[in-house]
């Protein structure tokens, strides 16, 4: 790309040729304004805000649609400019209704700010003012299309970055009209980005609706706690009362979007039933009482089952979207009173891989490189329910590069895949292997004798071979797993399958995990065979042995293995008839005060500081947005004074950040351990009915999610994988 | 959902008979292959000849699917263009253009003169489901404004003379393919001593 010389409003610059004028000017912050175009989005040059003056042209240009040329003198601020943006904008007015006051884009509103700097004070349109009649696009997005101007954000954003054209512009001329045409809910699980898209209040936020006026909220930053990349974003709260979250922008992880999971799920901390005060259960009714009272009765309880049973008959398990030093300090503070069964994966099967010593969880390359991937494989990964905007990324791939899959069900993709295998579940590990084999026919100097007689037998049909050819061929090439891979019964030879096809291929590879701190959790130490960073530790019993056994007491930590584990069923009978299960957990619903004894409340995401560590190994701190409600406090305080009233040493903490300084020391102490796996044992039939998805829905991941009104009333919430009406991918 | 055995011609194979499909696969071939969306138009308008001059959702999704489009970019060009109908019409449309041109000569008289005429307001049918009347955008004839189309024919330089001339026109034309449907019907049931009387 060469470059060339222009100058804006006597800045004299450089640009690459081809970019618009619009981009080179807010690069260096020059101001001229717009509604359709988005930097995000394909230029549509329909709002002609953007005009401005370039030498040599008689009539204003749109600065967004406008390709940079050698010596280009532009002027945004001349009278042939503003008067250029002066009409459009008197034009933009005409059939604006002046609602402002009871809109909820009122203060935020990019029509508004501009009209005030453009707009005349008096109409000169005397005629009637067009009426569109609202949409119905479902119980995330309200509309009022009166107020829409057609800058055509919200369908281009459909259409481009999502994939799923739902919104088109119909009608014409004065009859336009943006919608879904057919009236239904949007379908696509980013839909709300378009609130954020849309420049003025015809997209508004159904849940936030007419609850408070953006000049009254205070904003925070913090990390979205629902999947595996910790979207950053802005907590809108007034008082204490959190009205909304909306994306921070952050191009390595979320760019500007955001998953309507991770945009929505406050609402569990707003409008589901809060636990406000530690309670005790006593003959079957449920107290509340103080924490003192609360704390001593957990410190005895704990005292009394850890002491008769060497610590085995006491076991804790910790949500997937807990902080690392709520986890940090869970396991510190467990192992100090002489236990060891600590465990946050209630839904894997395949413990085989445990004690190899690996700290680091997910993916070993920047997220952000797949954009970029000439060929992605993807194994048992159903993107759109798991990770939203990584189906948005690897989209992004498809411009250019292939897309393949091996899944063991009916996936929905926002793009299409070059190849695609669909076995059974249980053959998933035989079917990926074949492309192993295909890939070492290929290049044959890499795999090792023993694994080598480990393949043997597995035969490679034409799919496969293609699929290890793309991988072999493209220098950019990356292996992703989904969530689903990590509860396969056979998870360790899948994982060992990608390390090896990664190496064969020289493609960059990773696994997604459930929650938003499986990586945390990990480091941390919430697992029974290592502690924090991957030191030393007693081996305890993991997750599956805790739930499926049968322990006098558990400790559960914002977790619901009644519904999250894939053994709900065993866990949900042995929670029942444990002598006594402790919950910390900011809810006082669900079924958790069926099985607890001992309920604290404890604070939930946006309301304690702490730390995510991402998919990428990113750790992400952030300071609490608002204060818990009641007497809930932050979990890693309950577990600090929890540790002081056992008399340990080492719990002195002030601040989270002393807790997550202490982890992170350790965790540079020995670095970002990959070890790399041995060859597996022989590959085992497993049972389909082993192997067979039940997978957490979409908007089922964890207590915050299933809290979540709104999300629970869109089409998505109920089944999965969801089979609907065939909404094309372009 | 990636169902690579899915038929995405059955919808509307069900709908049209295989010559249709055969004029539209006509049409897909005078585009470039990765060019998907031009064909909407000349498919819409098979699809809508054959069913009695007006589409359905149905026939619009099956036309999307055929096509390998999204539904809605088959809504958008469907409510785009005024010779597509969404709701059932008269046999005859009568479509006044009312752009700027045409309204300069006085399309609004024209299009009054038709309302009394035809005793219905603007984008509604006679009862007998002969008449509609229409405006339209621009039908690029502005040198005979003001100017109408009806099945198919432009007529332009509009005067209330001219108009009821092709009203009567058309009326004549109804009433020959009347008698002469009649008269075939009557061939057919002339053992029916009432035929004769239910005609009067």
């Amino acid at each position: 790309m060469g470059k060339v010389h222009l100058e804006i409003d006597g800045n004299k610059l450089e640009a690459e040729v081809g970019s618009m004028i619009i981009e080179v000017a807010d690069k260096v912050g020059i101001d001229i304004p717009r509604f359709c175009y988005h930097k995000k989005l394909s230029v549509a040059a329909n709002c002609r805000m953007c005009m401005v003056d370039v030498s040599n042209i008689p009539k204003a240009v749109p600065a967004c649609a406008t390709p940079v040329a050698e010596g280009m003198i532009i002027q945004t601020k001349t009278p042939k400019a503003i008067d250029a943006q002066k009409s459009v904008m008197e034009f933009l007015l005409i059939n604006h209704p002046l609602d402002c006051p009871v809109c909820d884009q009122g203060g935020e509103c990019e029509l508004q700010d501009l009209s005030v700097g453009y707009g005349e004070d008096i109409s000169r349109f005397t005629e009637g003012k067009r009426v569109v009649e609202d949409k119905n696009l479902g119980p995330l997005i309200a509309t009022d299309m009166t107020r829409c101007i057609h800058c055509t954000r919200c369908v281009r954003f459909g259409q481009e970055v999502v994939g799923i054209r739902e919104m088109g512009a119909t009608g014409r001329g004065e009859h336009v009209e943006i919608g879904t045409y057919i009236e239904g809910a949007i379908e696509s699980e980013v839909s709300a980005n378009i609130i954020d898209l849309c420049p003025v209040g015809a997209l508004t936020a159904k849940p936030s609706l007419f609850k408070a006026r953006a000049w009254e909220l205070r904003q925070s930053a913090s990390i979205a706690a629902h999947d595996c990349l910790g979207s950053n974003v802005y907590v809108h709260h007034r008082g204490r009362e959190i009205i909304r979250v909306v994306p921070r922008e952050n191009e390595s992880i979320n760019e500007v979007w955001l998953s309507d999971r991770d945009r929505f799920s406050y609402q569990a901390l707003t409008d589901s039933e809060r636990l406000l005060k530690p309670r005790i259960k006593q003959n079957g009714e449920w107290q509340d009482t103080e924490w003192e009272t609360a704390l001593n009765a957990v410190v005895s309880e704990m005292k009394r089952i850890i002491g008769a049973s060497n610590g085995e008959d006491f076991g804790v398990l910790v949500g997937n979207n807990i902080t690392t030093e709520e986890s940090y300090l869970a396991q510190k503070f467990i192992r100090g009173v002489g236990c060891n069964n600590i465990d946050f994966r209630v839904r894997r099967r395949d413990f085989s891989g445990d004690g190899r010593g690996s700290v680091r969880s997910g993916f070993n390359f920047p997220m952000e490189k797949i954009d970029h991937m000439d060929a992605t494989l993807l194994i048992a990964a159903d993107l759109r329910h798991e990770q939203p905007l990584t189906s948005l990324r690897v989209r992004k791939s498809t411009g250019f590069g292939k897309v393949m899959a091996i899944n063991p069900f009916d996936g929905e993709y926002n793009f299409r895949l070059t190849q695609e295998l669909q076995p059974e579940a249980k053959m998933l590990a035989q079917e990926f292997a074949a492309v192993l084999v295909a890939a070492d026919a290929i290049n044959p100097d890499v795999l090792s004798a023993e694994a080598k007689e480990w393949l043997n037998g597995i035969e490679a049909n034409d799919t496969h071979q293609q699929i290890a050819k793309n991988l072999v061929d493209n220098e950019a090439s990356c292996i992703l797993m989904g969530v689903y891979v990590q509860e396969h019964p056979q998870a360790e030879i899948i994982n060992w399958l990608a390390e090896s096809l990664a190496s064969v291929t020289q493609s960059d590879w990773g696994y997604m995990t459930l929650g938003c701190n499986a990586a945390g959790n990990k480091i941390a130490g919430a697992v029974p065979m290592q502690s924090a960073a991957g030191g030393k530790s007693e081996p305890g019993k993991n997750a599956k042995q805790m739930l499926t056994s049968g322990l006098k007491s558990y400790f559960l930590i914002n977790c619901e293995p009644d519904v999250e584990s894939v053994w709900s069923k065993q866990a949900l009978q042995n929670l029942q008839n444990a002598e006594c299960v402790i919950a910390l957990t900011p809810f006082a619903d669900g079924r958790v005060p069926e099985y607890a004894d001992i309920m604290l409340p404890i604070a939930g995401c946006y309301e304690t500081s702490g730390t995510y560590i991402n998919v990428e190994g990113k750790w992400q701190s952030f300071a609490a947005s608002v204060s818990a409600p009641g007497d809930a406090r932050p979990g890693w305080k309950v577990l600090r004074v929890l540790a002081n009233l056992f008399e340990l040493s080492g719990f002195d903490y002030e601040s989270s950040k002393q807790v997550i300084d202490e982890l992170h020391e350790k965790f540079e102490a020995v670095g970002d351990i990959r070890v790399a796996r041995k060859v597996p044992p022989p590959l085992m039939q497993v049972s389909e009915q082993e192997a067979s998805r039940e997978c957490l829905g979409l908007y089922m991941v964890d207590p915050m999610v299933r809290r979540a009104k709104a999300l629970q009333q869109t089409p998505k919430a109920s089944t999965h994988p969801i089979s609907i009406s065939r909404v094309k991918t372009i | 959902m990636t169902d690579f055995n899915y038929d995405q011609t059955r919808h509307l194979k069900k709908l049209i008979p295989a010559e249709e499909i055969t004029a539209i696969d006509n049409w897909i071939k005078k585009y470039p292959p990765e060019r998907k969306r031009p064909p909407i138009i000349a498919a819409l308008k098979v699809v809508q000849d054959h069913n009695g001059n007006y589409l359905t959702e149905e026939m619009m999704q099956a036309v999307a699917e055929y096509l390998d489009v999204p539904h809605v970019a088959v809504y958008e060009v469907a409510t785009f263009y005024s010779m597509f109908h969404l709701d059932k019409v008269g046999r005859h449309v009568i479509s006044v253009c009312n752009n700027i041109s045409c309204s300069l000569r006085g399309a609004d008289k024209v299009i009054e003169h038709l309302q009394n005429r035809l005793n219905i307001k603007v984008g509604e049918t006679t009862e007998d489901g002969l008449y509609t009347i229409k405006t339209v955008e621009c039908m690029a004839a502005c040198g005979g404004a003001p100017m109408l189309e009806v099945d198919k024919v432009y007529h332009e330089n509009l005067t209330e003379e001219k108009i009821d001339q092709i009203l009567s026109d058309i009326a004549a034309v109804e009433l020959t393919q009347n008698s002469s449907s009649k008269q075939h019907e009557n061939d057919a049931d002339s053992s029916n001593e009432f035929s004769g009387e239910a005609q009067d």
